[in-house]
């Protein structure tokens, strides 16, 4: 569904240096590593926000250049690092967004609205006229999925989607994303500096280390790893 | 309160010079929101652009309002007397606070909202409407706020070139050195800026908080009460062709005016516009030229060496023969002289001459050492004005004259805050408030005989306006002219009563 074949980017200086990978249909791939490694650029190169230097990022078969950016950002959904909600809009309008965009007659777009907020387990009737900024931080996150899933796109990606969430939270909301991922099962590539959500919720999980994957396997073959890197990711989380 | 008698005595006036008031500012806001929004978001989008754009703005908004007329008036299509150079104008003011607030709005805006905007799939336009200005709406408003407050206080401005509004009745007060039309000018306005100030602050706020979508629905309504106000005032302002009087900004001209116009309307039984009060003779003459004034009373010595520049002459004849070629060279016809000279005056205070036994100017140099003299902006420039004067009598003032306005100067004579003044010589306040004019005795003063002036072109649409004009040729003496300036500036009576008074009499 994703592929990333021999992919580099740069910003004056190497972000991303030969990256390949392959995320399948269906399948959860986290992608790890410290802060400034390089794994937001790697999304935005998916739905096409950047355009990479060499190599080539295929989605669906076909590579990201020959892709419409605005059709192919609207089949893919989008949870952002700090949510990113449009404050002047309600709940609703919010999680509508992309439907409008692609032009869905209003009922469509509110039955829509009406079942993803009961997807994310929000309550419509007292949701829907809410503005963002009369949500808790963990609402405005469900709100964010709800969006990102709101046209029903084949592939998701998720910059630290739980990242600014209190630990009893994001527990939570770990549950409810495997929970909603059974119930829709999209194409998932997300980014996280925690190893621990990474296990929690990955297929499997690639390591970025300086721009570069030194490893991209599943969660049993990676606790077995030897590299010392992934091995400080590993046990970094095993106090807890 | 004589203000409100006032306004009850002039209740339909009041009613259309507070819609033209109203039409100006709304007008020049439109177009300055249509073309100041886009130029914001540019600004925003190319800082290289935007940081020139803005300081070219503030450079427009620190000319002062008349200069900014100025500047206008001989341009076409922008320029000109009347309301378009007051709507180029406030355009013009209204720009900065525009743009500047605009910009600043979007730039403003969470890097992370952009993001995810772009990250929905939304095109640049998409984002730009359903995202960037919805979230830079506040400061736009906020922006909008200011341009029409200061657009109000333009528009007060601007009745010196003749746009109309509430201005006419402040021009009017300051020239009959009366505080009460004065004061029913300046009240409505500056209650006018507070509704626009309160209305427009009050929409801002309904933005800033989003979820009240009752109060958001009470800004939207208070929107459209702008915008019906806006449409009726409009409604109210005539547009119909008619003939236009002008006359410049003292009360022996509005006199002048209002008798021309009533004539016009009596006699040729047209319908006339009244641009009285315009800002001095540059501007009345430039009107004339271009038909924006058809009609207005000049004086010939005033035409012979301000407009035409010609050498002064003492010789009343030739420099009504000058002035007649040379005004029809420039397509506009002199008729007959009203009858009056209205040459300058040099006054002193009755008990200063009586005491001195002061009563020619040639005595005048003796004093002037110890006195100090105020004179109007024209007659400080004029050749035939100070610096003339000041060589034929050899005079010398303690310190160098003060520039007064011609509406302030002899209440600043009879108050003793100056001992010398040029005035006119048939300004009602000399007698009123007991002032004293010294004989021209070497014969220095030009001829300023009065003398009606229209544009040929409407002159040859409109026969009848010449003979109109003709029947006031010799009528109006100097008695008969300081009598009827003492009605308005010592009596406080309506100019337009007084003209009617006159032209009853002359049946």
């Amino acid at each position: 569904m994703i592929t990333f074949d021999d992919v580099s980017f740069a910003r004056g200086t190497p972000v991303l240096t030969n990256l390949s990978f392959t995320v399948e249909r269906g399948e959860t791939l986290a992608l790890v590593g410290r802060s400034g490694a390089g794994k937001s650029t790697a999304l935005k190169l998916v739905n096409r926000l950047l355009d990479p230097q060499s190599g080539r990022v295929i989605v669906d078969g076909r590579e990201t250049h020959v892709w419409d950016p605005f059709a192919l950002r609207r089949r893919t959904g989008y949870v952002l690092q700090e949510v990113g909600l449009f404050p002047h809009m309600s709940v609703a309008r919010n999680v509508g967004v992309v439907p409008a965009l692609e032009g869905w007659p209003q009922a469509r777009i509110d039955a829509r609205v009406r079942e993803l907020l009961s997807l994310v387990a929000l309550d419509a009737d007292e949701f829907s006229s809410r503005m963002p900024d009369e949500l808790s931080g963990g609402q405005r996150q469900r709100v964010g999925v709800a969006r990102a899933l709101a046209a029903d796109p084949p592939v998701l990606l998720m910059d630290e989607p739980f990242g600014a969430l209190d630990p009893v939270t994001r527990v939570e909301l770990h549950r409810e994303f495997r929970r909603i991922q059974a119930a829709v099962g999209k194409t998932v590539l997300f980014v996280t500096h925690d190893m621990r959500e990474a296990f929690a919720l990955a297929d499997r999980i690639g390591v970025l280390d300086g721009g570069r994957l030194i490893a991209c396997s599943t969660p049993t073959a990676l606790r077995g790893s030897r590299d010392p890197f992934v091995r400080l990711l590993i046990d970094s989380m095993e106090p807890v | 309160m004589p203000v409100v008698a006032f306004w009850r005595a002039h209740a339909s006036e009041l009613g259309e010079l507070l819609a033209q008031h109203v039409v100006l500012v709304l007008a020049s806001t439109l177009v300055a929101v249509a073309v100041g929004v886009p130029l914001g978001v540019l600004a925003a989008r190319r800082p290289r652009i935007g940081g020139p754009l803005t300081a070219l703005a503030g450079i427009v908004q620190t000319i002062p309002s008349l200069a900014l007329f100025g500047f206008l008036l001989p341009l076409p299509f922008i320029g000109g007397i009347g309301a378009r150079t007051a709507v180029t104008a406030l355009i013009l003011y209204a720009l900065l606070p525009i743009v500047r607030t605009t910009s600043a709005g979007l730039r403003s805006i969470d890097r992370a909202i952009l993001e995810a905007a772009d990250a929905m799939g939304m095109t640049p336009r998409q984002r730009l409407v359903q995202v960037e200005l919805p979230l830079a709406l506040p400061a736009i408003v906020a922006g909008i706020r200011v341009a029409t407050v200061v657009g109000v206080g333009t528009v007060t401005i601007a009745a010196a070139i003749g746009a109309g509004g509430l201005g006419e009745y402040i021009y009017r007060g300051l020239s009959m050195v009366d505080a009460t039309v004065i004061l029913a000018g300046a009240i409505p306005a500056a209650g006018l800026a507070l509704a626009a100030d309160g209305l427009l602050l009050f929409v801002e706020r309904a933005l800033t908080a989003r979820r009240r979508t009752g109060v958001r629905k009470a800004a939207a309504a208070a929107v459209a009460v702008i915008a019906v106000a806006g449409v009726g005032a409009f409604a109210l302002v005539p547009r119909e062709a008619r003939v236009v009087v002008g006359s410049k900004n003292f009360t022996e001209q509005v006199i002048l005016g209002e008798i021309v116009a009533q004539a016009i309307e009596r006699y040729a039984a047209l319908p006339v516009d009244r641009r009285l009060n315009l800002g001095g003779t540059f501007i009345c003459d430039r009107a004339l030229r271009a038909g924006e004034v058809d009609v207005y009373v000049e004086y010939s010595g005033t035409a012979l060496t301000a407009v035409f520049r010609e050498p002064v002459s003492r010789d009343p004849a030739h420099v009504l023969e000058v002035t007649r070629r040379r005004y029809a060279d420039g397509g506009v016809t002199q008729r007959r002289p009203l009858g009056f000279d209205n040459t300058f005056a040099i006054l002193v205070r009755g008990r200063d001459a009586r005491a001195l036994g002061l009563t020619r100017l040639s005595q005048l140099p003796a004093h002037a050492p110890a006195w100090r003299a105020a004179f109007g902006y024209e007659f400080l420039e004029r050749e035939d004005g100070y610096p003339g004067l000041a060589a034929a009598y050899g005079l010398r003032f303690r310190e160098p004259p003060r520039v007064m306005d011609l509406t302030l100067i002899y209440r600043a004579l009879a108050d003793g805050k100056v001992d010398v003044v040029a005035g006119d010589a048939t300004a009602g306040l000399i007698a009123a408030l007991d002032l004293v004019a010294l004989v021209d005795d070497r014969r220095y003063f030009p001829p300023y005989d009065a003398i009606p002036l229209v544009h040929t072109a409407t002159l040859l649409r409109y026969p009848q306006l010449g003979s109109a004009l003709d029947r006031l040729a010799g009528r109006i003496d100097a008695d008969a002219m300081r009598r009827m300036n003492l009605e308005v500036d010592g009596r406080r009576r309506d100019p337009s009563d007084v003209a009617r008074e006159f032209l009853d009499t002359l049946r």
